[in-house]
C-alpha cells in the first residue's frame, strides 16, 4: 500500500528529520510530514539564519577595532539587507540539505498539515497514511507575544524573530522583550548595525538560566557596546503606535518609559499542539502544555511518541535531534543510551558567546552540594591576548568529594566549541583530574578549560 | 559490506535472550523481514526478524545459548564475503554467551568476567582473558566505589557496554548493605512497598548454580525448639481477659504474629526471588497455609507486623473459613511475603514446608509437646515447639536464616518482646 509506512514522523524540523534518518538507517520505511520547508525553525528561521547574522555583527565589529591591529579598512558601512539576504541563502542551503537527506535516506516527505487519528494514522488533506509501527510527533514551537499587555505580534511595530529575520530595513531604536537566548542575540546584532537596543528581562538578570556570573559578564559587556540593559524590569503597558511602541517599564521601584521604533519579542515560545488530532488519538497534555510522554518518549497513547520541543524542555535543536535517533532506535527494537536531560549544553551565541553544562553555582548552594568553583579568566589566556579577546572566563563546579563536574560555564569567544570538552568529560563521568590529564595545546582559548579544572583543586598554574 | 545481526532488545524488559532455534542457517538467503530465529525473552518466545537482505554468512552463537541485548549474533552480506568472528560459538568477544548451554563443571561462583557483558562495539576488541579482572566503569565511578568500599567486579554496570557507572556504583552501595545478613537492617519508614535490589553476577551465578544442584528452588532447612511455656501462660491470660466477647488468642496467631515481626527485623528474609533481581518487600504479608478439601491454599494476612493478636485471629479464622469453602478471591491468596506452615494440629513434631515462590522463606510449625528439659541442675516439664524453616538460597544465606531464627525463638521465648 502506498500510504502505509512503518514509522511517519510530523514535523521535518531538527528532531523530526533527524528521527526519520535514524529509522531508515534501522531498515524502516519512514514517511516525514512537513507543511513548511524542511529543517523547520531551526533552518529555517532559527538557529542557522541568526548565526549567519550573528557573523555579520562579528565582522562589523571586529572592523570597527582593526586599526588597532594595524589593519585599517575605511569607514565601515553596514547594510542589514544584504546581511539578511546571505542569512536566507544559507538558510535555503541547509534546508536543502534536508531535502537531499531524506532522498538519499529513501524517505518520503508529504507536503502538507498533518493531523493525526486514532489507530497510527495521519491525515493530510485527504489523504490518510498509516503506520504500523508509530507515529512521531516532532511539530515543535512559535514565538509568542504578550497581549495581556498590549504587546501582540503584528509584524511591523511588535515584531518577532520570524520577522527581524526577513527585515530589509532596520529601525532606528530597538526595544527587545526577553533576555533570554533569542533577545541577547538579537540585541548583539541590531547593536552591530546600529540600531539602539534596549533590553527589556522580567527576571533579576539577562540570561537567567544562566550561571549568575555569566549574566554578570554579558551585562558589562553589552553595556560598554552601548546597548542598554535593564533587568528585573516588567513592562505594565504598552501603546502601540503606527511607527513607535511606547513601553511603560517598571524596574527596581522605579517607573520609566522606554519608546522604541519597533519592540522584538523574545518571551518565550509556544507549542505546536493545536489542530493536530491529540485529543482524538487520547494524547495527554501536562500541566504546563507540553505534550505528556514517559521515559521512553512515548505519549498517552501507546505508539505515538513526541519529540523536541513538544515533548518538554529545554526546547533546544540539539535536544530535539537525539530524542530522535533515541525513538527511533527504540521503535526498531533496539535500547539506546538513556538520554541524559542534564547533560545538554546550553549556548547562546552572542559575543562573547555563552556556553553552559549541567548545574549553576546558585543551583549548587540551593542543592547544599559540598563544592569547589574553579575559575579561569580569558584576560591571562595567551591566545586569547592574541586575538584581542579576553572578555569572560571558563569556571567549573567540581564536587568537593569525588570531584565530579557538576556544571561547567563559559563566557568568552569561541565558548560555544569549548564547551564540548565538558560535555564529553560529563557524559563519560570523567573528573576534573580527567580534564586537566589530557593534554591541551598550548596556546589555545581551550587551555583555560584545564586551568580552571586545576583551579577548583587549588592548583592552577598560570595565574 | 556485510552487517552485523544483534541480539534485540524484544520485549521491553528484555536484558538477554536465549537462542532457542536458528529458523535460517549458514549460507541461506535471507531478506530484511525473514524470521532468522527464535528467541526466548524473559517474558514469551519472539521472532528475531533480519534487517537486511542477503545470505546469512555466519552464525556465531548455537542454539540453546543465552546472549545479552546488544551482542552480535550472526552476520549478514554477499556470498563470499569475509567476515570478523571465529568459528561458530567460540570465544568470539563481541559475542560472548552469557552462560553455555551446559553449565561448566563446579568452579567457585565467581563473578562472571567482563567478557559476558554486552559489547556492541562494531570494532572487535581482542579476547579478553577468562579472568580478567578490568572492569570497565567510569572515573567517578571508580572514585565512589573506593570509598564506599564496593567492589566494582561485583557491580552490574548499566552505562555503554556494561560499563559500570556513578548510579550503578550507589546502587550498589545499597545492595551490599541490604543484601548482608544483618539483623538490624530493619524495615525503612513506610511508604514505599518494597525496593528492587538487581541482581549482582555473584548473586547470579548463586541463583543459578543452586538452583541446578536441587529444583529451580535451592531449598535448606533451619529447625529450632522454642520454649512456649510463657507464650502458653500469655495466651491463657488473654482468652481470660477476653473472656466470653469475642474469639479467642490461638497459637497460630501469636506465631503468626511472631513470625511477622521477628521479619521486620530481617527484611533480608522478606524477599521475593525476581530472576533478575530481588525484590526486598517494606511491608510484611504473611500467608498462611491452609489444608482444603483437594489441596492447599494460601491466604493472606496483609500488614500481618501490625495487627493485633486478636486482629490476626479474627482475619485468620474468617479468611481460613472461606478458604474451606473455595470464596477468597484472587487477592485474598496473593502477594505474601512470607508464609507459614501449621500442621501442629495433627500431632506433627517437626517438618520442612515447601517454599511458596517468588517468596524465599517458609516456617513449618509443629505441635506443642510437653518434654522434660534440664533448667540447671534439675529437669523441669516445658511446653516446646519445634519450628522448622526453609529458605530460598538464592535470597537467604544460612547465617541470615538463622539470625532470623533466633529473633523468632526469642519472641516465642519471651511474648513481652513483641510489644517492644
Amino acid at each position: 500500500m502506498a500510504n502505509s509506512f512503518d514509522v511517519i514522523v510530523l514535523g521535518g524540523g531538527p528532531a523530526g528529520y533527524v528521527c526519520a534518518i535514524r529509522c531508515a538507517q534501522l531498515g524502516l520505511a519512514t514517511a516525514v510530514i512537513e507543511q513548511e520547508k524542511l529543517g523547520g525553525v531551526c533552518v529555517n528561521i532559527g538557529c542557522i539564519p541568526t548565526k549567519a547574522l550573528l557573523h555579520s555583527a562579528y565582522i562589523a565589529n571586529l572592523l570597527k577595532e582593526s586599526k588597532d591591529f594595524g589593519v585599517e579598512a575605511g569607514d565601515v558601512k553596514t547594510d542589514y539587507g544584504v546581511a539578511m539576504k546571505r542569512s536566507r541563502r544559507v538558510a535555503d542551503q541547509n534546508s536543502k540539505g534536508v531535502e537531499f537527506l531524506m532522498k538519499k535516506n529513501k524517505i518520503t516527505v508529504v507536503k502538507g498539515s498533518g493531523v493525526l487519528q486514532p489507530g497510527k494514522k495521519v491525515k493530510v488533506g485527504s489523504d490518510v497514511y498509516e503506520a504500523k509501527k508509530a507515529v512521531v510527533i516532532a511539530t515543535g514551537s512559535r514565538v509568542k507575544g504578550i497581549p495581556q499587555i498590549g504587546l501582540e505580534i503584528n509584524k511591523t511595530t511588535v515584531i518577532s524573530s520570524d520577522e527581524a529575520l526577513l527585515m530589509e530595513k532596520i529601525p532606528a531604536t530597538l526595544a527587545i522583550v526577553g533576555a533570554g537566548a533569542v533577545g541577547m542575540e538579537f540585541a548583539d546584532i541590531f547593536s552591530a548595525f546600529g540600531v539602539k537596543v534596549t533590553v527589556i528581562e522580567a527576571l533579576p538578570r539577562i540570561l537567567p538560566l544562566e550561571d549568575a556570573e555569566a549574566s554578570d559578564t554579558l551585562s558589562k559587556s553589552y553595556r560598554k557596546r552601548g546597548i542598554e540593559v535593564i533587568a528585573g524590569a516588567k513592562v505594565t503597558k504598552a501603546t502601540v503606535a503606527k511607527d513607535k511602541v511606547t513601553l511603560d517599564v517598571e524596574a527596581g521601584g522605579e517607573k520609566k518609559q522606554i519608546v522604541a521604533a519597533a519592540v522584538l519579542m523574545a518571551a518565550g515560545r509556544a507549542v505546536n499542539i493545536e489542530n493536530i488530532g491529540l485529543k482524538e488519538c487520547g494524547i495527554q497534555l501536562t500541566e504546563r502544555g507540553f505534550i505528556k510522554v514517559d521515559k521512553n518518549l512515548q505519549t498517552s497513547t501507546a505508539g505515538y511518541y513526541a519529540i523536541g520541543d513538544v515533548a518538554g524542555p529545554p526546547m533546544l535543536a540539539h535536544k530535539g535531534s537525539r530524542e530522535g535517533v533515541v525513538v527511533a532506535e527504540l521503535i526498531a527494537g533496539q535500547k539506546p543510551h538513556p538520554i541524559k536531560y542534564d547533560n545538554v549544553p546550553s549556548v547562546t551565541y552572542c559575543h562573547p558567546e555563552v556556553a553552559s553544562i549541567g548545574l549553576t553555582e546558585d543551583q549548587c548552594k540551593e542543592k547544599k552540594l559540598d563544592y569547589v568553583a574553579g575559575k579561569f579568566p580569558f584576560s591571562a589566556n595567551g591566545r586569547a591576548r592574541g586575538t584581542g579577546e579576553t572578555e569572560g572566563f571558563v569556571k567549573i563546579l567540581r564536587d568537593k568529594k569525588y570531584g565530579e563536574i557538576l556544571g561547567a560555564h563559559i563566557v568568552g569567544a569561541h565558548a560555544s566549541e569549548m564547551i564540548h570538552e565538558l560535555a564529553v568529560a560529563r557524559e563519560n563521568e570523567y573528573t576534573v583530574e580527567e580534564v586537566d590529564l589530557a593534554i591541551h595545546a598550548h596556546p589555545t582559548m581551550s587551555e583555560a578549560v584545564a586551568e580552571a579544572a586545576l583551579d577548583s583543586q587549588g592548583r592552577v598554574l598560570n595565574i | 559490506m556485510a552487517t552485523k545481526v544483534h541480539m534485540e532488545a524484544l520485549s521491553p524488559t528484555m536484558e538477554e535472550g536465549r537462542l532457542v532455534k536458528w529458523n535460517k542457517h549458514e549460507g541461506d538467503p535471507v531478506k530484511s523481514g525473514d524470521t532468522l530465529a527464535e528467541v526466548e525473552t524473559d517474558k514469551a518466545v519472539m521472532e528475531l526478524v533480519a534487517r537486511s537482505d542477503g545470505q546469512l554468512l555466519k552464525v556465531l552463537v548455537p542454539e540453546g545459548t543465552t546472549v545479552p541485548v546488544g551482542n552480535i549474533v550472526a552476520w549478514i552480506g554477499k556470498p563470499g564475503e569475509k567476515v570478523d568472528g571465529a568459528g561458530a560459538g567460540s570465544g568470539e568477544p563481541g559475542a560472548a554467551p552469557a552462560s553455555k548451554p551446559a553449565p561448566a563443571p563446579a568452579r567457585a561462583p565467581a563473578p562472571a568476567p567482563p567478557a559476558a557483558t554486552p559489547a556492541p562495539s562494531s570494532r572487535l576488541p581482542a579476547p579478553e582473558p577468562a579472568d580478567a579482572s578490568r572492569v570497565k566503569a567510569s572515573p567517578l565511578a571508580k572514585r565512589i566505589a573506593k570509598d564506599a568500599g564496593v567492589d566494582l567486579k561485583l557491580v552490574q554496570g548499566s552505562g555503554p557496554g556494561g560499563r559500570v557507572i556513578k548510579r550503578d556504583v550507589e546502587a550498589g552501595a545499597t545492595q551490599t548493605r541490604a543484601a548482608a545478613p544483618a539483623p538490624s537492617s530493619r524495615l525503612p519508614a513506610p511508604g514505599v512497598p518494597y525496593e528492587d535490589i538487581p541482581l549482582t553476577q555473584i548473586r547470579k551465578t548463586i541463583a543459578k548454580r543452586l538452583a541446578a544442584s536441587i529444583g529451580p528452588i535451592p531449598h535448606f532447612f533451619l529447625t529450632t525448639e522454642i520454649d512456649m511455656e510463657r507464650a502458653a501462660e500469655a495466651r491463657e491470660a488473654l482468652n481470660k481477659q477476653l473472656g466470653e466477647t469475642g474469639g479467642k488468642i490461638s497459637f497460630n496467631d501469636i506465631v503468626i504474629k511472631a513470625v511477622a515481626l521477628a521479619l521486620v527485623q530481617h527484611r533480608a528474609c522478606n524477599a521475593w526471588f525476581q530472576e533478575d533481581h530481588i525484590r526486598y518487600w517494606n511491608e510484611v504479608h504473611i500467608g498462611m497455609a491452609v489444608a482444603i478439601e483437594d489441596g492447599l491454599i494460601t491466604p493472606v494476612i496483609r500488614n500481618a507486623d501490625m495487627k493485633s493478636l486478636r486482629q490476626i485471629g479474627e482475619e485468620s479464622r474468617e479468611l481460613a473459613g472461606r478458604a474451606r469453602t473455595r470464596r477468597l478471591k484472587p487477592e485474598e491468596y496473593t502477594g505474601a511475603t512470607f508464609s507459614v506452615s501449621n500442621l501442629g494440629m495433627f500431632d506433627i513434631d517437626q517438618f520442612t514446608a515447601v517454599i511458596n515462590p517468588p517468596e524465599a522463606g517458609i516456617v513449618a510449625i509443629g505441635s506443642i509437646v510437653a518434654k522434660a528439659v534440664p533448667d540447671g541442675d534439675r529437669v523441669v516439664v516445658r511446653r516446646r515447639l519445634r519450628v522448622t524453616m526453609s529458605c530460598d538460597h538464592r535470597v537467604i544465606d544460612g547465617a541470615t536464616g538463622a539470625a532470623y531464627l533466633k529473633t523468632l525463638k526469642q519472641m516465642l521465648e519471651n511474648p513481652l518482646a513483641m510489644l517492644l
